[in-house]
């Protein structure tokens, strides 16, 4: 079947796993990671889920591999690092059936806390590494990868930045190959990572990677392309296309597998071009090591660690100017925000009317620390929101936080906000958590969770209650209240922060963005009501403007109704219609 | 020749939908494609780009300064954000409506007054309101179509092969409202 599409980058690896007969993956969502599992998903032959954090995902993927079958796990870069532990130790027992965990770096920070490279985590755990450089080869390299896991007996990684991740280019499409599974025997110096059976798989894992460095001179994903000996560039990943777009004449050597790296046809490339750049986005991780080996080659000191590369910025560094032929115009940013009618608001708009701090997490929520509502004072990590909340407390005391909450999401909650108020319970809290309950995984585009009755493949399973959940743990009170109920959330808020007790409220209301909802009302003002005093307008809406008179006005084809404008009105000029 | 198209605009507008819809006309006329778009957080009602890149072969999956053939913006200020991408003698196609970023709502910074004329003394400028034309046709979700339709000329491709497209891409029940507002766009005065 030679059948040619246009697939996003994930697209593309979900197909790569599906033809190369995977049947089982689990992941977390994370952008720029989310639509692969939503892509396998649709593919019957594959068993696919969401797990509540990416270690248990990764622990999914290794169970299935020992058990004899392929299997894959997806996250994001910061994924890597909650998945690191079993990671580490996956390395040393190596696999049964062939294992592939896909691994998106985000340079650039399109949507994400840091720009960490997970090349240097593969190195430090001794895990090969492929990085594709378009959709095509994200396929292919996800086939690759699994007859490397199994030749080399080794989980694979397979980087993806987001520019891959979330670009569309054209895949040719081939059949599914159904790979028997492979007998499972017993057998406790493989599998049993006790420091008896751990000191000898160690000896395994360096003997594995420097065959495979060896090996790497002549594997078909790493390729000189000899042109002009003048310039060559050493490149992978996306920003091959980027020295592509820049000097298609130049010599390139283009790896595909970037850990280990080819010292062999490195030197041989070397040795063949005058002025070899090192191209690679964030760390200089092949560069050091080129480095290390005594080549004379550029690198960082001209090219950035920060953000995403681009043609331009290549043809700057190298020619001193870029294709621009007019000037940059100034305009207002736009940065992202909350939906009108997004619940999240609702909470915060209490919260900043009490002048309470928040302790954030990850999630759209996250966009409360902008103005207007100015609420979130700090954004670190998935959980992290409950658990910093409770160091402040034991660090300075009952008082210092008596005008501070915790803020998470229920996905991010379930990842691994449940162990902090674990944590908050044994080691006697007493601060106050709101979990913004929206029944879905918000930010990463509406994914399924342990707590809204739905799988990956769309089937109705148990839906863990939050509140019973956090009374399991020990919380005494448990609040649940309606996102929207904005004078019970000020009541119950000021209550929870002033007593001495640990508190969970659950602000439930569903994001405005899930589908199935029908708005069938908007709000509008009433112009000779309006006193134009603006206190409306710090909720922070988008849907709501200034006329030219100064009067509020509402956008009906934005508005949906919520009416959190009208609690702050004190004059009663905003009033809800039907639609 | 890589024809380079950007379609910009406020998170939420359909821009996505717009350059799937260019890529796929491309890559059914034999052409090498590659389109980037936008996803996360960014997508929350911020300023969103994607880039459709096409001809024999493409490399970079993105659209840089002083290379794009045609701008399609959705909103007045997302055109003048993003207008110093053209190519001398690029063309900039704007749907004439006003979102106000929140740095205007809060009253931090003022939305510019006359941005289509002032992109008119420098670039070749077309202005549609693509909303009032949605509405006509009763279904204000089909101003990608519209506005599409409206840059049609300026992508190139013939119109059946455009709304041989439109059909296969936008949601099945749709196609008629689409294929109409296309139409509509595609005629309209230039």
């Amino acid at each position: 079947m030679a059948n040619k599409t246009i697939m996003l980058g994930n697209e593309a690896i979900a197909r790569g796993a599906f033809e190369a007969g995977v049947k089982l993956s689990s992941a977390y969502p994370g952008t720029p990671s989310t639509e692969i599992s939503e892509y396998l998903a649709k593919y019957e032959e594959v068993y696919t889920e969401w797990a509540p954090n990416e270690k248990v995902a990764a622990e999914v993927a290794i169970g299935a591999s020992i058990s004899g079958v392929r299997s894959l796990a997806c996250m994001k870069h910061v994924g890597l690092n909650v998945a690191s532990d079993p990671l580490y130790t996956f390395a040393y027992t190596g696999v049964n059936g062939g294992s592939v965990i896909v691994v998106a770096d985000d340079p650039g920070l399109a949507s994400s806390q840091n720009e960490q490279d997970t090349r240097m985590i593969a190195r430090a755990a001794h895990v090969p590494v492929l990085e594709p450089s378009d959709s095509q080869e994200a396929k292919d390299f996800v086939k690759y990868g699994y007859e490397l896991s199994e030749k080399y007996d080794t989980p694979v990684i397979l980087r993806t930045t987001t520019k891959l991740a979330h670009s569309q280019s054209a895949v040719e499409l081939c059949e599914r190959v159904e790979v028997e599974d492979k007998e499972y025997s017993r057998n406790l110096s493989k599998y049993v990572m006790m420091p008896a059976s751990a000191i000898g798989r160690h000896l395994v894992v360096e003997d594995r990677e420097n065959r495979l460095a060896k090996d790497a001179k002549s594997l078909p994903v790493n390729k000189i392309e000899i042109n002009d000996k003048k310039i060559g560039f050493i490149t992978a990943g996306i920003a091959y296309q980027y020295v592509k777009e820049v000097c298609p004449d130049a010599s390139v050597l283009k790896l595909g597998l970037v850990n280990p790296i080819p010292r062999e046809l490195i030197e041989e490339f070397v040795n063949q071009v005058e002025t070899v750049y090192v191209f690679e986005e964030l760390e200089p991780v092949i560069e050091e090591q080129v480095r290390a080996w005594g080549f004379d080659v550029k690198g960082k000191e001209l090219f950035t660690r920060q953000g995403e590369y681009s043609a331009n910025m290549l043809r700057r560094v190298l020619f001193g100017k870029d294709e621009a032929v007019f000037e940059k115009k100034d305009a207002p940013a736009r940065p992202p925000i909350l939906c009108p009618g997004c619940p999240h608001r609702s909470v915060f708009s209490v919260l900043s009317k009490l002048k309470i701090h928040a302790s954030g997490d990850i999630g759209c929520y996250t966009l409360g620390a902008v103005a207007p509502l100015s609420v979130i004072d700090t954004t670190i990590c998935m959980g992290a929101s409950i658990s910093a909340l409770h160091g402040m407390e034991k660090a300075r005391g009952k008082e210092f936080i008596k005008n501070w909450v915790a803020v998470i999401g229920d996905s991010t909650f379930l990842h691994t906000g449940i162990n902090s108020l674990i944590n908050m319970v044994y080691n006697k809290s007493s601060g106050t958590v709101i979990i913004l309950d929206n029944r879905t995984t918000g930010m990463t585009g509406h994914q399924e969770h342990a707590a809204t009755g739905k799988t990956l493949k769309g089937e109705e399973t148990y839906a863990i209650n939050l509140s019973e959940l956090c009374r399991a743990v020990g919380v005494k009170n448990v609040i649940e209240i309606n996102s929207f109920d904005v004078k019970g959330l000020e009541e119950t808020v000021k209550a929870s922060v002033n007593s001495d007790e640990l508190t969970v409220i659950i602000a439930k209301a569903p994001c405005v963005l899930l589908k199935g909802q029908k708005f069938t009302s908007v709000c509008r003002v009433n112009a000779d009501a309006c006193k134009k005093c603006g206190a409306c307008m710090r909720i922070g809406c988008p849907a709501m403007t200034r006329g030219a008179d100064g009067k509020v006005k509402i956008d009906a084809t934005m508005c949906n109704g919520c009416g959190l404008c009208k609690n702050y009105c004190k004059f009663g000029a905003i009033e809800t219609v039907e639609r | 020749m890589t024809k380079n198209i950007m379609i910009v605009g406020v998170g939420g507008q359909g821009t996505l939908l717009t350059s799937r819809i260019i890529g796929r006309a491309a890559l059914s006329l034999g052409c090498d494609v590659k389109i980037s778009e936008v996803h996360g957080m960014a997508q929350r009602g911020g300023s969103v780009v994607t880039y459709v890149r096409f001809g024999d072969k493409v490399s970079e999956p993105v659209v840089e300064e002083g290379q794009a053939d045609v701008i399609i913006a959705f909103e007045r200020l997302e055109a003048q954000r993003y207008a110093h991408f053209l190519k001398k003698d690029g063309v900039m196609i704007v749907n004439d409506c006003r979102i106000d970023p929140m740095t205007v709502v809060t009253g931090a910074k003022e939305y510019p007054e006359g941005i289509i004329d002032a992109l008119r003394a420098e670039h070749t400028v077309y202005a549609i309101d693509g909303q009032k034309i949605a509405l006509e046709l009763g279904n204000s979700k089909v101003l990608n179509s519209v506005v599409l339709g409206y840059a049609a000329e300026y992508i190139g491709f013939d119109k059946e092969t455009w709304l041989d497209t439109v059909a296969s891409t936008v949601p099945p029940k749709t196609v008629e409202i689409n294929q109409k507002a296309f139409a509509r766009g595609y005629e309209a005065e230039h």
